[in-house]
């Protein structure tokens, strides 16, 4: 073990996160309700999955200037558990809208956009898969991969904002702003975001270091 | 009748005139006992994740380990 500081921080945070996004005040608000605490695990979900896609890609431009295999490994791999986090949080996000929008499935633009993200991520390991040849696998879903990290922008960041949308920050409602998101919320959202980051980042690293083993076993 | 309205209400109500107890757990519409399942639950998950880091660590070590024997015992050769 190198340096294991960040999973310490990362479980620090995360029982304040668990304990604190219970027990702290929270505005009190109609329909909402209680079930504004889950700002600190819905949205954490996709936080974690924009940053563990954002590795994969980058890890894809790396591998497309080094063409070293283990690049491609970091890139697989981060995908995989952003592919998770991402389909964890398109499910707590219809337990939350069944109690406050009315319905799991809204047809809502984001919810939409966020579905058709994903469906690009699965593409990206059915893509994968049809290789049997290493270099030419890891090439080719290397440029998927940059494509579909540089997709996510519109369907997550301006889509929805361009129309309505049920979603906070979007369709002119503003997010992070005072009205939303007020400092009783934030001391435990902003420890939230990083602690499920890191948690996402280490189970990344996790199945990166088995994959890199599994690869230097095949090689000898 | 009365008597089992008594009972239930009895069974029900946390008396208030009753001496002080350590009640946290029973307090604020128990939200404590879920705080405490939470934390349970991210526990186990946190130890199996900590202990599958571990068997990796250990697995890395013997195939380095491997690895140089293997190199030692060519460059013997």
């Amino acid at each position: 073990m190198k340096a294991y500081w960040w999973k310490a921080l990362c479980i620090i945070l995360l029982f304040y996160t668990l304990i604190a996004g219970m027990l702290m005040p929270v505005p009190a608000k109609d329909i909402l309700n209680e079930t504004i605490r889950n700002l600190h695990f819905h949205v954490p979900m996709w936080f974690t999955m924009m940053v563990l896609f954002g590795i994969s890609c980058v890890s894809s431009i790396q591998y497309l200037g080094r063409g070293s295999l283990d690049k491609d490994i970091v890139a697989v791999e981060t995908a995989n558990v952003g592919l998770l986090f991402g389909i964890l949080g398109l499910i707590t996000g219809a337990i939350w809208a069944n109690y406050t929008w009315g319905a799991p499935w809204s047809d809502d633009i984001k919810q939409l956009c966020t579905a058709i993200a994903l469906l690009m991520y699965f593409a990206y390991f059915v893509l994968r898969s049809s290789f049997t040849d290493i270099d030419k696998r890891a090439r080719v879903s290397a440029v998927y991969n940059i494509f579909a990290f540089a997709m996510l922008f519109p369907l997550i960041f301006i889509i929805p904002r361009m129309t309505d949308s049920l979603h906070p920050g979007n369709g002119g409602n503003p997010a992070f702003s005072q009205y939303d998101l007020d400092n009783e919320l934030r001391k435990v959202f902003y420890p939230a975001v990083v602690g499920w980051i890191l948690l996402g980042i280490w189970v990344a690293e996790i199945r990166i270091r088995l994959r890199r083993l599994k690869l230097k076993s095949l090689l000898s | 009748m009365t008597t089992i309205l008594h009972i239930t209400s009895s069974m029900l109500q946390v008396q208030p005139n009753g001496p002080e107890m350590a009640t946290l757990m029973r307090s604020n519409g128990k939200i404590y006992v879920v705080v405490a399942v939470i934390v349970v639950i991210w526990l186990g998950v946190l130890l199996y994740l900590i202990s599958i880091d571990r068997k990796l660590s250990r697995l890395e070590h013997a195939e380095k380990e491997k690895q140089q024997l293997s190199q030692t015992s060519a460059s013997a050769r």
